[in-house]
């Protein structure tokens, strides 16, 4: 499990694995856990966590196992650490389904409460978890704007200047000599950025795909894809090599 | 082994029978009335026979004559169930059989009804079989499970008298026969008195096949009756002895299509089989590239349309090809008209599949079959000698029946949950009567049906969800209805690779897709993520140009090249097997075995001797030599590709370890490949490692446990015994979800579940499946073990001959774990170095 083993792993040279970049002129940096750090503000976004994805399948059958809200917990904890934000911003979809939170055990709430403590918290709501959360820290919004930027959880279709979306869950897939490695990856192309799924037990989707068409202008489109490590950055020319 | 009388024996027929028999000239054969008579007396039997003894009629003369005694139910009586269930591998096969059974029936004027029931048969069809059954029915595996996790099958089983298996040796081995065999067990106890008949191809262990056909009591080993069919006229089989150069390495054989094709234009019908999906398709266009006469050849493989496979079928049937190229889908006993030659491109991989498919030319025992054996390169020039020599040795290399899979188990448990409420300890009872499980031990099956139940998981959290729940009554009972229908939509043990549709389209004046065309059949996803648009490959026969992907379904168009741009991977996808390959290392042992080799690789041979070695029959030969910038070194085990990627595996961990730097490692039926920066034959020299340690046997210790834990092979295994088990659904009512969103969350949840929780049931049995199949291990260790002193090491200045083959298949391999990130690192820098590049203008 490559995030979880990074997230306990010991980190030398945090800018030498991380990705610096700019959206609508404001610093913004890739950490190779999955997370968007904005150092003037000390604003950390996380997307899409999924919290609760097992207990879902479960309620619907599928008795998938019942880890990966600890799991992605986990994750977050040593992202928070590392930075020490001021504001957590979660962009949606934070809950699989929107029972989720209600139902979420004790022990989970007890640790989102703590790694709130001492920071604003704000949850974004999302297409999956529309009704906001109960009973955890921090407030529900539908969007929020901050520092210049625009936070949703859906990409929207009119603005995308300075806008920092989740939703799509953007993957990248490199070719290079007929072998094909695809991971999960911020993209952006200057003016808006969408976010990698945070969520340990979450999917992605291609670049390519049809939803992702017209988000961005491609020649200025960069993936800073999740490696075992750090973070590689390529431009979307040259995907395919 | 008990005889008949051949005066008494005839009176077990009736007169309607021996009327057939005698006004055809015919007579029953020996072991057809052995089989009557012990089956009629109430013995279970195992029938043994080459292909056309008559295997297939000996298997109902039981329950023909036995239902023509009975005669027709009147209409008005009471309800009547099926009296013979006959179980095929292969839907093909059942409604084969069904053409050849009516043929005789009606011919008789028996009184007998016979249907077939498979995953094609309609709705409505299948209702009214289970209101009305048929005397006979003809089914598959999947359908039995289905039938008996009906709330009805008590009612539908309660007269059945005998349950027939056809190519029982090619059923036992998958899950596919494990999940049959706890069937069998459910039937046993519906229908207390059922007879079961087994026919087989000759195996390996008869004794295995005979144990799995009736119930196993604790502590006591139970066999079925064996009765043996005199085996028939000797194959001709030849080796094609081209005048082209035999290729170094590559499967493709394209060298001898000349030669091919002037043997299908000598014979009436020719079968040519292949090993892969993409073999088929290379040799299929290689033989109309130089189709000058036209002859009517096809091509049939499991990734094709079902209705354009039914047509060759069809075709073949009433004689109209000339030729068919097939994969394994045509292994099986399926009759096809007059076929009298088959060709074998590329090796058999194992001394009995070669068997089982020259069977399928010439079904008159009589006449010898004939075959021709094309092999695709050096090795296998070797490979099909052994092969041959087995053959007329009559040796055999059936894999062993194994151990019931857990996975297997979970899928049945819910089943029996959605046929009625069960007991745990009778249900625990009712399946270590089936053969595969008699060894389960009883707290193991409490895990599985706890799995079953809400996922078997340490942390508690989903009681509330549970799919059975143990009720007051102490019986487990399912849930709600849902669960039933998720079941049956899930059922089975072929987890489908995730495959897409690939669909035919037009290309417009200005390069707009147009809307629909064809259906050609399925292609793995996989292989279409390396695809770009506007890529030529190769399928159905076609060179098809890449348009993109739409929904769930791939789009191409025409494309108006002969050369597909995108090579299709074309791998073997059977293992050698362990017989032949040792009968290839004791050929290349002793000269005197050469003789029946092509002077182009006797002289290959003897050029190995002279500058490097020849491997003895038990020791392993390592050559190390340096090539470009890297140092190789080369073993040559011959034990088939899997043990050969695990060995890989584990000896670059160690040289790692050691320090030496490998880069990477290829592996083929044959041999090892392994690669570094060092200089491996210098380390080996001064021992460091020496190679009795990097080989010694200690490295399936904790090494092998290190490397599974991380192993992308092992998540692929984790994927399927997910989906047998239930615990992944590939199909969810009113939503289908595609195999790629299958395959994306089977790896997370295995990340998820490796990590909290590592030793859960589905991991065990996921570690026991990798550990038998896809690793070899067994295989493995015991190489390791023979060797142990017994390693030679040539150093060589450059590349020894044998070594060529090998070298040639590096960089055709698919990327492995490990490597991934390098490829990342290589499309980054091209960033890095752009940038670079603008910073200095």
């Amino acid at each position: 499990m490559q995030r979880l083993a990074l997230a306990s792993a010991k980190i030398e040279d945090f800018g030498a694995v991380s990705a610096r970049t700019v959206v609508a002129g404001v610093e913004v940096v890739c950490d190779p856990l999955g997370a968007l750090y904005l150092p003037e503000t000390r604003l950390l976004v996380v997307s899409d966590l999924h919290l609760e994805k097992g207990a879902a399948f479960a309620r619907r059958g599928m008795m998938l196992p019942p880890y990966d809200t600890l799991a992605t917990l986990k994750v977050l904890e040593a992202v928070i650490a590392r930075h020490d934000p001021a504001i957590v911003v979660s962009l949606g979809d934070n809950f699989h389904d929107r029972v989720g939170s209600a139902h979420l055990p004790d022990i989970f709430r007890v640790k989102i409460t703590e790694l709130a403590r001492g920071r604003d918290w704000i949850w974004i709501n999302g297409n999956h978890d529309p009704d906001g959360t109960v009973d955890l820290p921090g407030q529900s919004a539908d969007e929020l704007h901050y520092a210049g930027l625009a936070f949703r959880h859906e990409p929207s279709l009119i603005s995308p200047a300075g806008e920092i979306a989740g939703h799509l869950h953007p993957a990248a897939t490199v070719i290079r000599r007929e072998k094909a490695v695809r991971r999960p990856c911020f993209a952006t192309d200057g003016r808006r950025l969408l976010m990698p799924a945070f969520g340990l037990m979450t999917g992605g989707l291609d670049l390519r795909h049809r939803a992702m068409t017209g988000l961005f202008e491609r020649p200025n489109l960069v993936a800073h894809m999740l490696g075992r490590d750090r973070i590689y950055s390529v431009r979307f020319a040259n995907l395919i090599g | 082994m008990s005889t008949v009388d051949s005066t008494t024996g005839p009176s077990l027929l009736p007169a309607a029978f021996t009327a057939w028999f005698s006004a055809r000239g015919w007579q029953p054969r020996a072991h057809q009335m052995e089989l009557l008579a012990r089956a009629t007396a109430g013995e279970s039997l195992l029938l043994i026979a080459p292909t056309g003894a008559g295997k297939t009629l000996a298997g109902f003369l039981p329950a023909l004559t036995d239902l023509t005694r009975r005669g027709r139910i009147p209409p008005g009586s009471a309800f009547t169930g099926i009296h013979t269930l006959y179980i095929s591998p292969l839907k093909a096969l059942a409604v084969d059989i069904e053409r050849n059974l009516m043929k005789p029936v009606e011919e008789m004027g028996l009184p007998i009804t016979i249907e077939t029931r498979t995953g094609d048969t309609p709705q409505a069809k299948r209702q009214r079989q289970r209101l009305n059954p048929p005397d006979i029915l003809l089914t598959t595996p999947e359908q039995v499970a289905l039938l008996i996790a009906n709330g009805e099958a008590p009612r539908f089983f309660k007269d059945l008298k005998y349950v027939i298996f056809d190519e029982l040796h090619s059923l036992v081995t998958s899950k596919r026969g494990h999940l049959l065999s706890l069937g069998l067990a459910r039937l046993r106890r519906l229908a207390p008195g059922l007879r079961t008949i087994g026919l087989s191809a000759t195996v390996a262990e008869p004794m295995d096949l005979r144990r799995w056909l009736v119930a196993q009591e604790p502590g006591e080993t139970r066999h079925a009756g064996l009765v043996t069919a005199p085996g028939g006229a000797r194959p001709i089989i030849t080796i094609l002895k081209s005048k082209e150069r035999v290729p170094w390495s590559g499967h493709s054989a394209k060298y001898a299509m000349p030669e091919v094709y002037e043997a299908i234009r000598d014979h009436k019908t020719a079968l040519l089989f292949v090993n892969t999906r993409s073999q088929a398709e290379i040799l299929f266009q290689e033989l109309w590239n130089i189709n000058e006469d036209t002859l009517p050849i096809a091509l049939h493989h499991g990734s094709l349309d079902v209705g354009q496979r039914r047509k060759v079928e069809a075709a073949m049937a009433e004689n109209r090809l000339r030729a068919v190229v097939a994969t394994s889908t045509l292994d099986l006993g399926i009759d096809w008209g007059d076929v009298d030659l088959v060709i074998h491109v590329g090796a058999p991989k194992g001394a009995s599949r070669l068997a089982q498919r020259i069977g399928r030319a010439n079904h008159r025992m009589d006449e010898p079959s004939q075959a021709i054996l094309v092999p695709a390169n050096r090795f296998e020039v070797m490979e099909c000698q052994a092969a041959l020599d087995a053959n007329y040795l009559g040796a055999q290399d059936t894999p062993p029946v194994g151990d019931g899979a857990l996975d297997v188990l979970a899928q049945h448990v819910l089943g029996m949950a959605c046929a009625a409420p069960f007991n745990e300890d009778a249900l625990f009872a009712e399946i270590t009567a089936a053969a595969p499980y008699t060894g389960l031990p009883r707290e193991k099956f409490g895990r599985i049906v706890a799995f079953v139940a809400t996922g078997g998981y340490a942390l508690k959290t989903y009681e509330r969800y549970a799919r059975i729940r143990k009720t007051q009554d102490g019986l487990w009972r399912v849930s709600n209805p849902q669960v039933a229908q998720q079941y049956r939509l899930n059922l089975g043990t072929i987890v489908e690779m995730p495959m897409l549709n690939v669909r035919m389209v037009k290309r417009g004046a200005k390069g707009a897709i147009g809307r629909s065309g064809a259906s050609l059949g399925k292609v793995e996803e996989y292989f279409l993520e390396m695809l770009a648009p506007g890529d030529t490959f190769l399928f159905s026969g076609k060179v098809l140009r890449f348009e993109g992907i739409r929904e769930n379904e791939c789009l191409v168009s025409q494309a108006f090249s002969l050369d597909p741009k995108v090579p299709a991977y074309a791998g073997g996808k059977f293992p050698l097997s362990t017989y032949l390959a040792d009968q290839v290392r004791s050929m290349l042992d002793d000269p005197h075995r050469w003789g029946g080799l092509p002077e182009q690789v006797r002289d290959w041979l003897a050029l190995q001797r002279d500058v490097s070695a020849l491997p003895k029959r038990d020791e392993l030969l390592i050559e190390t030599f340096p090539r470009g910038s890297r140092h190789y070194m080369v073993a040559y085990p011959f034990e088939g590709r899997l043990a050969h990627q695990t060995l890989g595996m584990l000896l670059t961990r160690r040289l790692e370890r050691a320090g030496r730097r490998p880069l990477g490692f290829v592996a083929t039926d044959y041999s090892l490949a392994v690669w570094a920066l060092d200089d491996l034959g210098y380390s080996f020299a001064v021992e460091r490692p020496s190679l009795a340690n990097l080989f010694d046997e200690d490295m399936l210790g904790d090494d092998l446990e290190a490397w599974l834990d991380e192993s992308f092979m092992l998540k692929r295994t984790f994927r399927n015994c997910a989906v047998i088990a239930g615990l992944i659904e590939q199909r969810h009512p009113g939503k289908e979800k595609t195999g790629r969103q299958v395959t994306v969350s089977a790896d997370l949840i295995y990340d998820v579940l490796r990590s909290h929780e590592p030793d859960h049931i589905l991991l065990e049995a996921t570690r026991n499946d990798a550990a038998a199949g896809l690793l070899d291990i067994q295989r493995l260790g015991d190489m390791l073990a023979r060797i142990k002193g017994h390693i030679t090491h040539r150093r060589l200045t450059r590349i020894s001959p044998l070594a060529v083959p090998i070298m040639l298949e590096i960089g055709k391999e698919p990327v492995a774990g490990e490597a991934q990130d390098s490829l990342l690192a290589e499309a980054a820098e091209d960033l890095i170095a752009e940038a670079m590049g603008e910073a200095a203008i």
